[in-house]
């Protein structure tokens, strides 16, 4: 059986498969136009929050300055991956946390490299308060707290501290400090619990 | 007993009071830290000159280390190629001092070899030339 084409039948069809590529084009043009805007909002919405939670655990700024960009960066070579079953921030978090436990993990293997760092010291550190109303006496109290709170944190191990800066300076709730570190929500408690227990010694020990 | 325990939860209360306002102003003292450190102005072309400043003085250095090394390395080779000739030298001269040594002992041992010979020959005559060797002998008695 012969088939038989009518030349207008395949210019036609030429013409709609054409019309069709550009639409697909267009329409992936538009979702990636979407998927940029999205992940620009994201960045602008939680760029503080993990530069800061980067800056409490190394506290060094230029430290917590290029984590933070890795951490963009990485997030947005895998936008495509996340499908949205953790909170973005919480998944951005992860990111930073790995990206922490990474360069320390590097660190230690460069051991010929100088071991000098940017962390600022617990003075300095602990200089940063509100300027409130209160008054000087207060100001000093509250300066001295902050210090211990620091050498507390300072002793705390990586986990530990993760766990309590989450908690106590991004007041995060269990779950997603469990979701952010990968822990189950009890051992996030216990983590938690010698956190604390150990601030509490330092303001104890120090009064 | 009872007033015990009042003591007892009224210090706890009281600790977790000052426990919580320390948390309190450690969460403000951070987030207050982190807003001034994120609001001021970024210098990262300074940064990124020292940086770079930084690399290139540690290829400078990490050049001049490799360079060092490797000349150093043929340096030595070179040294002991050196003392290894002179070694080689120093052998060949002592064994050819050896061997004259042994040529003269042995032209020495040849020349006493052949006086004892002589001296071999002088004394011990064949049976048949004795009555001329006693002949001679008598003669040189006389």
């Amino acid at each position: 059986m012969g088939l038989v084409v009518n030349s207008d039948t395949v210019r036609a069809s030429t013409w709609v498969m054409a019309a069709g590529t550009a639409i697909d084009a267009m329409a992936i043009t538009t979702a990636d136009d979407a998927a940029a805007q999205e992940f620009a909002r994201v960045v602008e919405r939680h760029r503080p929050q993990i530069f800061r939670f980067l800056l409490s655990s190394t506290r060094d700024v230029d430290l917590a300055e290029t984590l933070t960009q890795e951490c963009f960066l990485k997030a947005h070579r895998n936008w495509g991956s996340f499908r949205g079953e953790s909170s973005a921030m919480t998944w951005l978090m992860r990111i930073a946390i790995n990206l922490q436990k990474d360069h320390w993990r590097n660190r230690r293997m460069q051991f010929w490299r100088t071991t000098r760092t940017n962390s600022v010291d617990l003075d300095e550190a602990s200089e940063w308060l509100p300027s409130g109303e209160s008054s000087i006496e207060q100001q000093l109290l509250a300066r001295e707290r902050v210090k211990q709170v620091w050498a507390a944190v300072k002793g705390l191990s990586e986990r530990q501290r993760s766990v309590f800066l989450l908690r106590y300076v991004e007041e995060q709730e269990l779950s997603e400090i469990a979701a952010a570190t990968g822990l189950s929500e009890g051992t996030v408690k216990a983590h938690l619990s010698r956190a604390v227990a150990r601030v509490r010694l330092e303001l104890g020990g120090r009064r | 007993m009872d007033l015990r325990d009042e003591k007892k939860g009224q210090i706890a209360d009281l600790q977790d009071t000052e426990l919580d306002e320390a948390l309190k102003n450690f969460k403000s003292s951070v987030h207050t830290w982190s807003d001034a450190v994120y609001s001021r102005p970024r210098t990262v072309a300074g940064e990124v000159r020292v940086r770079s400043w930084k690399l290139a003085a540690g290829w400078a250095l990490g050049c001049v280390l490799v360079a060092g090394s490797v000349s150093g390395g043929l340096l030595e080779r070179h040294h002991r190629a050196e003392l290894a000739r002179i070694a080689a030298q120093q052998r060949a001269a002592e064994q050819a001092r050896q061997l004259q040594d042994q040529q003269a002992r042995a032209r020495i041992t040849d020349e006493a070899l052949l006086a004892d010979v002589d001296s071999a020959v002088s004394r011990q005559v064949p049976d048949a030339l004795e009555p001329l060797a006693q002949m001679m002998s008598e003669e040189g008695i006389k």
